[in-house]
């Protein structure tokens, strides 16, 4: 942090102009390999116990494919959009950052509307946390996925404001690429639990 | 919930811990008023980002939690000294080594070592701060929240009483009722979340603070093993938070992961903990074996012997501490393919270890050694380290472990490394860097009889271990029959505790008598020290260096000594000094975990979601916060560097 102003480079791109900048990218690279450890162990919890049903439901017996499906294509979409905020904010241009950071943020909180509805069928049909280590390792794993989406709507919110009161700065520009690193993780985060918990669930 | 419930009752001892709590509050409340030092303790310390500042308030937290475990452990000593005593109860007994042996690691080791490196990398690489000192203010408050969580339970609620490593299902709702373990999984989260952000931030403060002409092989070999240990950290922390969590979830709202019924796994819990316990008992002894390096080298005289071995064994250590973590349960049965792999990774730990004792003693080697007090912890450590690393791989034999698992014997093991590693260390650390925290020494004599006190003590009281073990006394028995054959050497093992206490006892009261009558340390450089933490003045001031140095070769400032007059500074090299504000706000989000914890220890949700929304909005405010720090003057520099020379 210090000297942070004597570190300004005009010939890089905006969010990475200022020393402050470079260390905190870089510390959020570090951090998400932090959460790469934290995912890494929830899914190996999940299938270390996910045939261990007790008497509660399957996989095979409980997933449903169409909400799956709807949430996988609007978190994949949502990480599009994403990249093109970035990608508007690198040419500058501030009313179509914004633009796809609403879309954005639009179609993650669609994601985060179709797994709850997911969650609430599966509880009334009486898989709860508590039924089953399968279960309970099942909502633990993709509830935190879906904590971090909704932390990362949060947090684009405020950013968006950031934009509106301050416009592109380096500064603002930081914040925007550091939530899109985010975004993007927990997009790669989710094709995992798309993989790991849903297809395999819904095969064996 | 009855008041009778929600405060311990019914103990004497607890009684009279009430009453010296209440009495230290008001003596504290007393003494700030009485001199009006509150403006002075917000202002200096409880809003301070100085990397130095908050490396002195870890130190002072682990020095306080040392005596808190250590008089845990004497209780226990007493209790055990005889057979049937009747000192401690059953129950009063498990709280007490549960807590005694979570304090010890998580709040006394650790922040020890993590303040010792607050205090020393950024100046050791020449920087002017951490590269988040906002955070770094934010970690120490989390550990101190933490901290101050899990003690308040012994008169709140009750201890935690499952061990250390809180197994199950003796640590499920089932076997341990009440809030003791509860208090376990919240506040070590808490004061882990700060651990976590302590690694990334070190990280990224050696990676890219280091001053000009430090490459990474003229790094000091403390600062090395700080860099290691930080990747250790963030790879094994986060095992850690999703143990304690899914260890919240059972507990607190009744799901399934370690239970006996409905499928759950209790040795899941076992392997979790230990992919994170394993690493983290080498993140406390790396940088203590950094610590131990620059101390050697400084009073041998000699750069350390095989510094490229060094970096070499530390990364082989980092990487196998990962691969080991089924050593710690090989008699649960996991069969002999299993048990053969973790057997063999285990002693390969033992290589890169025994590389690194050769390159102290060559250090040593026809070096022109000085015996102080932080020399003599250091040559007292490589012996005792080795009498632990060598029981330890015969605890890594899986067959024969089936004799020694849980016994006395392993208890002698760990006792071996991580007191003659670890608290060794921070000994040795805290005499070597003492002069640099506060502008004078420690008295050498005084720090003399702490060492032979406390080392003399410590073989007294766990050299008898091994044999205890070895006749079958299993550890966390809180009593014995008598005739076992146990009990003279329970005496004497006792007496070793006693000489121990002394000891530290002695160091407390060289802290206080140096204080006033200690040397001052004018030059900066009280030992002839190589690096660059001796090229600035002792303390600091809080921008470390008025101009950053130049870097030419490994052992920075030992070159410059050699090649010309030191570090020295010409006041037309000044410039203004960009450092960042200091900020309240850190210590608040803090206090804000702290209730949230602690009304997850009670199922008070209510006053936890009040409390979360307190953190939600300290993170928002700091997102909007655009403060951008400020600069120091030139003028304002050179009258800190005249009057610093002044004293000189
Ligand atoms: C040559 C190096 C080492 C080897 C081969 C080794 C091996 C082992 C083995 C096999 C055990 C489990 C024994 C049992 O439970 O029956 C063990 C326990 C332990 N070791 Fe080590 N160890 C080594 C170094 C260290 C170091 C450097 C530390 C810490 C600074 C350490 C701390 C511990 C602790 C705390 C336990 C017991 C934890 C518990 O059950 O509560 N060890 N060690
Ligand atoms: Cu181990």
């Amino acid at each position: 942090m210090a000297e942070a102003a004597h570190r300004y480079d005009e010939t890089m791109p905006l969010e990475y102009r200022t020393q402050e900048s470079r260390l905190n990218i870089l510390g959020f690279w570090i951090f998400l390999g932090a959460e790469v450890a934290l995912f890494a162990t929830l899914f190996a919890t999940y299938l270390v116990l996910f045939q261990r049903t007790g008497s509660g439901p399957t996989a095979k017996e409980l997933f449903e494919v169409k909400d799956v499906l709807i949430e996988t294509l609007l978190l994949l979409t949502s990480s599009f959009t994403c990249g093109l905020a970035v990608f508007e904010m690198r040419r500058g241009r501030l009313s179509g950052l914004l633009t796809w950071l609403l879309v954005t943020l639009l179609l993650g909180a669609g994601f985060i509307t179709f797994e709850i509805r997911e969650f609430i069928h599966y509880v009334h049909e009486g898989a709860t946390m508590q039924t089953s280590a399968f279960l309970s390792s099942f909502f633990v794993l993709v509830g935190t996925h879906g904590a971090h989406v909704s932390l990362g709507i949060g947090w684009m919110i405020l950013i968006i404001i950031q934009l509106l009161q301050r416009g592109l700065t380096p500064r603002t520009a930081r914040k925007v690429f550091i939530v899109s690193l985010y975004w993007h993780f927990l997009d790669v985060v989710w094709i995992f639990i798309f993989t790991l918990v849903y297809l395999t669930g819904m095969v064996i | 919930m009855k008041w009778s419930e929600f405060f311990v009752t019914g103990e004497p001892l607890i009684y009279a811990a009430d009453v010296a709590i209440v009495l230290t509050i008001i003596g504290i409340v007393f003494v700030l008023t009485y001199f009006k030092k509150w403006k002075w303790l917000w202002d200096e310390w409880l809003t301070t980002v100085d990397h130095k500042k908050i490396g002195i308030m870890y130190i002072i937290c682990a020095v306080l939690m040392l005596f808190r475990g250590g008089v845990d452990a004497l209780l226990m000593r007493a209790q055990l000294t005889a057979p049937n005593m009747k000192f401690l109860d059953a129950q009063h007994y498990n709280e007490i080594f549960t807590t005694h042996g979570t304090i010890m690691i998580l709040f006394m080791a650790m922040p020890f070592l993590i303040g010792l490196m607050n205090i020393v990398v950024p100046l050791q690489i020449g920087a002017r701060d951490v590269a988040y000192p906002y955070l770094n203010a934010l970690s120490f408050w989390l550990f101190f929240f933490g901290a101050l969580l899990f003690n308040i339970s012994f008169v709140i609620g009750g201890s935690p009483d499952a061990g250390w490593t809180a197994y199950f299902p003796l640590a499920s709702n089932e076997f341990s009722p009440g809030v003791g373990n509860n208090y376990y999984a919240v506040a070590l989260q808490i004061s882990g979340i700060g651990t976590l952000m302590t690694g990334i931030n070190f990280l990224v403060t050696i990676l890219k603070m280091r001053a000009p002409g430090m490459t990474l092989m003229r790094m000091p070999m403390f600062t090395w093993t700080v860099l290691i240990t930080c990747v250790i950290i963030i790879f094994a922390f986060p095992v850690f938070t999703v143990a304690l969590a899914l260890m919240t979830f059972d507990r607190l709202f009744g799901t399934q992961f370690f239970t006996m019924a409905n499928g759950g796994m209790s040795m899941l819990w076992a392997n979790l903990f230990w992919i994170w316990g394993h690493p983290e008992v080498y993140i406390v002894i790396l940088p203590s074996f950094g610590i131990f390096s620059e101390i050697v080298s400084t009073f041998a005289r000699k750069r350390l012997f095989g510094y490229k071995a060094m970096i070499g064994s530390i990364v082989g250590i980092a990487f196998l501490s990962f691969i080991v973590w089924v050593h710690h349960f090989f008699t649960m049965g996991a069969g002999p393919a299993v048990n053969s792999f973790f057997s063999i990774t285990t002693m390969a730990i033992a290589i890169p270890t025994g590389v690194k004792v050769f390159n102290w003693l060559f250090t040593l080697r026809k070096g022109k050694i000085r015996f102080t007090t932080a020399m003599l912890w250091s040559l007292a450590f490589i012996p005792n380290f080795v009498i632990g690393g060598v029981t330890g791989v015969m605890l890594a034999m899986a067959a024969a472990d089936y004799q020694y698992h849980n016994s006395y014997f392993l208890i002698g093991h760990f006792h071996y490394v991580l007191i003659a590693g670890t608290v060794f260390a921070c000994f040795a650390g805290v005499h070597y860097w003492y002069p640099k925290m506060f502008g004078h020494l420690l008295n050498e004599r005084l720090g003399k009889w702490a060492f032979w006190l406390f080392m003399i003590g410590f073989n007294i009281c766990f050299f008898p271990m091994y044999f205890l073990g070895l006749m079958g006394m299993t550890r966390r028995m809180y009593t014995y029959a008598a005739g076992l054959g146990w009990t003279p050497l329970n005496v004497v093992a006792t007496i070793g505790a006693v000489l121990m206490g002394i000891g530290f006892i002695v160091f407390c009261y060289n802290i206080y008598y140096s204080a006033r009558y200690g040397e001052r340390d004018m030059t900066g450089d009280p030992w002839d020290g190589r690096t660059l933490e001796w090229a600035t003045a002792s303390p600091p001031a809080h921008y470390n260096f008025p101009v950053v140095p130049e870097v030419t070769d490994l052992d920075a400032y030992w070159a410059m000594k050699k090649n010309g007059n030191g570090y020295e500074v010409k006041e037309e090299q000044l410039e203004p000094i960009h450092m960042p504000s200091n900020s309240g706000r850190p210590f608040l989000i803090s206090i804000a975990f702290f209730i949230a914890g602690f009304g997850l220890v009670f199922k008070w949700f209510t006053l936890a979601i009040i409390a979360a929304i307190f953190i939600i909005l300290g993170l928002i405010l700091r997102s909007f916060d655009d403060d951008d720090g400020y600069y120091i003057s030139v003028d304002e520099i050179k009258r800190t560097e005249r009057l610093a020379r002044k004293g000189a």
